[in-house]
Order: C-alpha cells, then structure tokens, then sequence
C-alpha cells in the first residue's frame, strides 16, 4: 500500500534523533555542517536554537529533537546541522535542523512506504508523510515543510 | 543594441515626465514664470523628439499636440490657466500610459483623444485651422531660424540707424544693452561717417555699430529688439555660426572672408591685397581701402565665434563624464562586497591586535582605514535626494484635494536631503498614506475653516532633514488636529487601553498605528478603514525607523518619522553579556558607566543608578535575556537617549565600536521584540543587533502588566 503524494523513486537523507530514525527528501537538503557556535536569540522557545553563520548569511537553527518532544540535544562528536530548503508562506527559507547523527542516502519506492498510523507514533502525524522500511528498520520520513511552517513556529513562539 | 536603446529612453522619458510634473505643479503657483514655461516645453520636445527616434510614434504624435499648445503659451498667444494645467497633468499621465504598454498591444486612444480636444478648445479660435488639420504631425527638425531652443547661434547684426534717431527719441544704447541681454555679445562702434567738425550736427547720429552676438534665442528675438525703430535704421541680421552647423573644420573663417561676406571688401580688392603678404588687416587699413574700425570689428568678430565653439567644443566631454548610469543590482552587489569586506576587517584587525606585530598591526590600520573609505563612498553612491519623490506628493495633493473640494496646497522643504535609494522607495507608501490621512481627516473643508477663523486654504507641511546617523521626515499640517478623547474612548472599547491607566498624549495619539483602529464614523474612497497607518508603522519599522505624532486640537497634527541613513552598514557598540556578543546602535548612545555592587546593594534593588545627581533607569540585559551564567563585579551601563529619556543598559563588559553590516533574521525571528537583526563579527560568530527603543516598550509593559 503506498502513500498519496509518493509516487516516484526517491532519495532520502537518513539521520537519528534519539534512537530513531528519521529521513528526509534529498531534494531539500542543501548541505550538512558540522556543528559550529550557535547563537541564543532571547526570548524565543528553547527548540530555536539560534542562529549560525552561514558564510556570510544569518540562517536560524532549530532542535528537532525538542520540536519532537524529545530532550534537548547533547553534543556529540556526531551532532551536526543538515541545511534544508524548506517552503515558508511561498518563499524559500533556508534554515538548520539540528540532528543527533547522518546516517546515509537510501532510495525507497512508493509501494515501501506506508502511511503513518494515527496512533502509536507520539508525534504529530501531519509532520510525517509516511512510514518507510530500511534493512527491517523503520523510517519516518519527514514532511518538512509542515515542521517548519510559519503556523507551527507563531503558535509557539507565543506559547 | 536597440533594445537597450528603448529601455534608456524609456528611463530617460520616466525622468523627463517628473521633471515636467513637477513644473507644471510649479507653474500653477507662478504661471508667468517663463523659465518654467520653457522647462515645461523642453521636456515635451525632447520626449517627443527621443520617441519618434525609438518608434514610439504614438508619444511622439500625442506629445506634439500638447506641446504645439504650449508652444503658443511661450509665446504668449495663451495664458497659463487651471484648465490647460489640469490637462497637461493628464496629458503627462497619458505618456506615461503610452510609454509603458508592452510593445504589440493595443493602444486605448480614447483617453488621448478627448485630452487633444480638451486642449484645442483651449485654444484661441483664430490659431486653431492650422494645427487642427495635422492628424499625424511631422516631427519638425531644429530649424535654423532659431525655433530650436537647444540651438545656440551666433548673429552678425549691422545696426545703421538714420541720423535722425536722436530726435525721435531713441537711445541706441539702450538698444544695444538689450542686445547683449539676449546672450553673449561683442559690440563694435563704427566711427567713419563721422563728418568733419565744421560739416557736424551734433543732433544728429554718426555712428553704426556692428555687433556680434551667440544666443539660444533666434533671429525673432533679435528683431524684435530694433521692432520700433525698424523704419528708422538699416539693419543687417545674419547668422554665421551655429550648433547645428557644425563646421568640423577648426578654425573660423579668415579675416578677408568676413569682409568679403560682409561686403566691406570685393573680392578682387582681397586677392590685389594678399598679393602684398603682409599682416592682412595692417594692410587693408595702409591702403586706406577698409576703415582701422572696420578691421577691427571683423577681427572681433573672428575671437568671438572661435571662443564660442572652442566652449563649445570643451563643454560637451565634461558633462558627459560628470554621470552614468549604473543599473541598481551592480550597485546592491558592490555594497554585499563591500558588507563582507568590513566583516573580513574586522577579522583582520583582532587578529593583527592578538599577534602584536607591529608592522602587521599598522598594515590591519591601513586596510581599516581604506575600508572605512570605500564603505562610505560605497553607501553615498546609493544616495539620492527625496526631493525627486516630493513632486508626486504635490500631484496627490493637488488631486486629493479637487476630489474632496478642500482647499490644500502642499509645501516642502529639505528636498536636497539626502537618503538611501531603497529607503526612498520603501518610504513612498507610508508617506502616501500619511499625507491621505492629513488630507482626508486633518483639513477640514474650507467653510468650517473659516469658521474657526482659518484661512480657506488649508496646508500641508512636508519636509526632510538630518539628524545624526538618521533623517527626519515631517509631515505637518495646519488641520483639525487629532481627537484626543476620541481616540482613546476607542482605544479603550478596544481593549488597547486600560480605562484607568495615566498615559501620555503621545502613548494615546500612537494608538492610531494599530491596526483596524479608525475613528472615522465613515469609510471614504480615501481613507477610514483604519488600514493607512498600520501600513505606515509596518513599512517604517522595517526601515529600523520611528515614528512620533503630536497634535494640537485645532490647529494641526505632526507626523514626525525617524529614519537611518542607510539600511546596510551601522556604526555600532560591541557589548557582551556571558560568552554573547550584542551589537547597540551607536547613533543614541550617550556615554557607559560602571555599576558595581556596591551601587547595586545602595539603591535597595531598584533598577536605578545615580549618574552625576541624574537618576537614569536601567535594564538589566542580563536578566531580561535570561542568560544564566555568572554575573560579574564590575558591569557597564550603556546610556542611551531614547525619544529623549535616559535608560541604561546594563552589559558584562563593553568590547569597543564596531562597523555593524546589518543581516537580517529572516522570517523565523521576526516577532521576536528588541532583536532587530544579526551582524557576523569578525571571528565569524553571530551577534544580535539590539532594537533598544523596542527593548524598552517591551519592558514597559512587562512592567506595566505586573503592577
């Protein structure tokens, strides 16, 4: 059974949060940095991390893990940004999420990729576009665009 | 090529139709002013002219009308009038229409044509046959009989007047002063008719003068000088050199040529002359054939006209070097370079700072040096004068105020203020707003002005002027005034207010930026739906700007908006609070103070410091921003002034001044209150720029919300 919307080949990024494993549309990602200073911006919520230099731009980076409902990232020799190009009220932004580890690049079929069941997963459903299998493993694969939307980022900086 | 060729006039003519609006707005306050009648005709023709060059027939033949018109009122056949200026107005909107119409779609000439009838009944009945009949006119060429007022020329005038001239009256002095008021002139008098003393009638006029003359006003003007005397005098007009007849050659023509011309000489008495090869005119002048006078003149006339194209051929060069045009992304892409140059400054310097190398520190002041230079001439290059917006404020006036039958006039000054071309263009919808506002609800109509004993006419202020790193845009009108009470019996029913709460003026009149907030009882077509002003306090808080608005009920409202010169580059102060860098705007800070805690201990937790007997009130940036780690024996005040009140900002440790290039947060941060940017320091960090002025209304409230 496969997912509206997922009907080509594609190629994700894999990457942990806590023990999970998540992936990404390759498509979105521009590159993957190491982690470097973040700085605070006050009074925002704890899962904006701050922002980074980016080579000369100023690009904001966000905790997945604490947007998730998980605890807030420790830094290992594995942590690291992945650069996404997300769709922000029309306009593309490009912004850092903040990932325990990389895994690898893995192409998955639309007949291997189910949708999310509503319950069970923890999370909130509208972020995952399906549920993927890789080496017997279950993969999440991210909506990001929804992670990131405008909505989800103005509720909570006012929460 | 020609494409390029059709965006620059295309550009050429949207400058030109400024131009022309603003003389046209001009001239309704001074119609005699012929030099702005003038203007206004220059700019047509060349639009004109420029348009049938580049295939836009339709400008070229819509223009000729309009300007065939005021053709006749620069030469007086028509007066300037309200009516001929409400259509040229138009007239100006329609080539703006037509200059803008993708090629290949079709034109609407409904709106052009009902303009041309307009004018032509404007026209005297008895000049209309001729112009009537040109459906498609010709272009005409620049003729030479002076029409062209681009065309400079220069005129050999002989003015023989009879001997009785002096008894009808006549000063020939006069005369030839108002000859040389025409434009550059050269007078010879001519003295050979003088008679012998016995033969003399002192009554009468022995001389003739030969004058030489360059002028842009053409051989009408010219005669139009000698008009009374025309019978009495012989009078000999040519022109010998103009613009238009360019002679590439270099020189001007030889003495014995001019004679020749001028029919002083006959040619054979010229060759029987230069037979002898002596100094030319010494021997016209030895065999007694041309008068000392004569020569002279003729030699006069040589000197002037090669000054006149020597200046000529010297000015042009100039004033084509004096500007280019540079399309805008290169200029944007020059300030990123020189944006990132700065930062990399920066690094540079704490480096040469750290390793204690002299040599190489004196390199590092060197290349600061050289940086600060090329930013500044890098942001100047950006700057352009607000005046060139202010003509689309009078239009707006001007037509606002006919559609709501108000008497308004508009005047500004600072119009030479200079300011960032991006900032003047993100300042034109906030202004446009403003000035509807004061229109619509600040001038009352011109009955209920005179009631209060006003004059009719109401006026709107509009000005610009600098102030430290900013400029100020005042917008002042001698209106109504703002409805204190009114504003904030609404203020309140909206829940914006508390009931009770004390405020200032100031805090009710800025209610009127919060959005839907109107106390219009109705909707216009021009403003009331409370939209305008949040517009403005959006569009400028995102120039970094302020605004303020004072009122007096009666007698107007001011509208006061503080803008920074520049939105790339800031002078600013590095503090650092913890392991964080914070960047404050140079431009309100006043001076740092230490604040111990000793003085923290005697002032009983309140946040108050004593500064030379002064009580200055400061913020603990610290606490405010939650930052944990320890807070250290010594920390520094920042005192700044903020809409004239002192307020400290206390920091760790205050780093030094810094060349601040402004990043934005970009769409995450946006809300987020007193952050009004990023900046990247030189060791490639990120520090956050601070708003401070919105730092402290947010702790007001905060303030304000737990009392």
């Amino acid at each position: 059974m496969s997912v509206a919307g997922i009907t080509e080949t594609v190629q994700y990024l894999t990457f942990k949060l806590d023990e999970e494993i998540f992936a990404l549309d390759v498509a979105k990602v521009r590159e993957i940095l190491e982690i470097t200073n973040i700085t605070k911006v006050p009074q925002t919520p704890d899962f904006m991390r701050g922002v980074i230099n980016l080579r000369g731009s100023v690009v904001p980076v966000i905790d997945m893990r604490l947007k998730f409902g998980m605890s807030e990232t420790e830094q290992t020799v594995n942590t690291c940004i992945i650069v996404v190009e997300i769709n922000m009220d029309g306009d593309t932004t490009v912004l850092g999420a903040l990932a325990d580890s990389v895994q690898e690049v893995v192409e998955m079929e639309p007949e291997s990729i189910e949708a999310a069941p509503h319950i069970g997963t923890k999370l909130n459903t509208d972020f995952i576009r399906g549920m993927g299998k890789v080496d017997s493993r279950f993969v999440m694969i991210l909506d990001i665009d929804k992670v990131f939307s405008q909505d989800e980022l103005i509720d909570l900086t006012q929460g | 090529m020609m494409e390029q060729a059709i965006a620059t006039y295309r550009e050429e003519a949207g400058e030109l139709l400024a131009e022309l609006e603003t003389s046209l707005l001009d001239l309704e306050e001074t119609p005699d002013d012929n030099d702005l009648i003038n203007r206004v005709f220059r700019a047509m023709h060349t639009i004109k002219g420029s348009g049938a060059m580049f295939g836009f027939d339709e400008i070229a033949g819509f223009t000729h009308e309009v300007e065939t018109v005021f053709d006749m009122v620069r030469n007086g056949k028509m007066t300037v009038t309200k009516p001929l200026l409400d259509l040229t107005l138009k007239s100006r909107d329609h080539i703006f229409y037509l200059l803008n119409i993708p090629t290949g779609e079709e034109v609407d000439r409904s709106e052009g044509d009902e303009i041309i009838a307009g004018l032509r009944q404007l026209v005297p009945k008895s000049d209309l046959p001729q112009k009537g009949s040109s459906d498609v006119p010709a272009i005409d060429l620049p003729n030479l009989s002076g029409d062209d007022l681009a065309n400079e020329c220069t005129w050999r005038i002989r003015f023989r007047p009879i001997p009785s001239i002096l008894m009808c009256g006549t000063n020939p002095i006069s005369l030839i002063n108002e000859l040389r008021e025409l434009g550059t002139a050269h007078v010879v008098a001519q003295f050979e008719d003088i008679p012998t003393l016995d033969e003399l009638v002192p009554e009468n006029c022995h001389i003739y003068w030969d004058i030489i003359l360059t002028t842009t006003r053409g051989e009408d003007a010219i005669k139009d000088v000698f008009i009374f005397v025309e019978d009495d005098c012989e009078l000999k007009i040519e022109l010998i050199d103009s613009s238009g007849l360019i002679d590439r050659e270099q020189g001007y023509k030889k003495l014995g040529d001019i004679l020749v011309e001028r029919g002083d000489l006959s040619p054979v008495e010229m060759q029987k002359v230069l037979m002898l090869q002596k100094r030319f005119g010494e021997l016209l002048v030895e065999q007694g054939i041309v008068s000392p006078e004569k020569v002279q003149s003729a030699l006069i006339e040589q000197q002037h006209v090669k000054s006149v194209r020597k200046e000529r051929s010297e000015a042009p060069p100039q004033e084509a070097a004096a500007s280019i045009r540079v399309p805008a992304e290169r200029l944007d892409q020059l300030i990123n370079l020189v944006g990132e140059m700065v930062t990399v400054q920066a690094h540079l310097s704490q480096v040469s700072m750290a390793g204690g190398d002299s040599t190489f520190i004196a390199i590092s002041e060197e290349v600061e040096r050289l940086t600060n230079e090329l930013r500044d001439t890098a942001l100047n290059i950006r700057m352009l004068p607000i005046g060139s917006t202010f003509s689309k404020f009078k239009r707006l006036v001007r037509d606002l105020s006919n559609e709501l039958g108000k008497e308004i006039e508009m005047e500004t000054f600072g119009a030479e203020t200079e300011l960032d071309k991006t900032v003047i263009e993100k300042l034109n919808d906030p202004l446009v707003h403003i000035i509807r506002n004061s229109i619509d609800h600040g001038i009352e109509m011109p009955e209920t002005r005179r009631a209060a004993g006003k004059p009719s006419t109401g006026i709107v202020y509009l000005g610009a002027e600098h102030s430290g790193d900013s400029v100020l845009i005042t917008i002042r009108d001698n209106g109504a005034g703002l409805d204190r009470d009114a504003i904030r019996a609404k203020a309140i029913e909206r829940g914006l207010l508390s009931a009770t709460a004390e405020v200032s003026d100031r805090e009710i009149y800025a209610q009127i930026f919060a959005p839907g907030f109107s106390t219009a009882a109705k909707v216009t077509s021009v403003s009331g739906r409370g939209v305008g002003m949040d517009v403005v306090k959006r569009g400028i808080e995102g120039l970094r700007g302020s605004i303020s608005v004072d009122s007096v009920r009666g007698t107007g409202t001011t509208i006061t908006l503080k803008i920074p010169l520049t939105l790339a580059i800031i002078d600013s102060l590095l503090v650092k609070i913890g392991k964080d860098h914070f960047v404050l705007p140079l431009a309100a800070i006043e001076e740092c103070v230490e604040l111990t805690r000793e003085d923290i201990k005697n002032s009983h937790g309140r946040n108050l410091a004593n500064v030379r007997g002064a009580i200055i009130p400061y913020i603990p940036l610290r606490q405010h921003f939650c930052i944990k780690d320890a807070r250290p024996e010594i920390e520094q005040i920042v005192i700044a002034d903020i809409h004239g009140t002192k307020v400290g900002f206390v920091v760790d440790h205050v780093v030094g001044e810094h060349q601040t290039v402004i990043k934005s947060l970009g769409k995450m941060y946006r809300d987020v209150k007193g952050v009004s940017g990023a900046t990247i320091l030189g060791d490639g960090t990120v520090a956050l720029i601070l708003d401070m002025g919105v730092l402290l209304q947010s702790i007001e409230q905060l303030e304000h919300s737990e009392v």
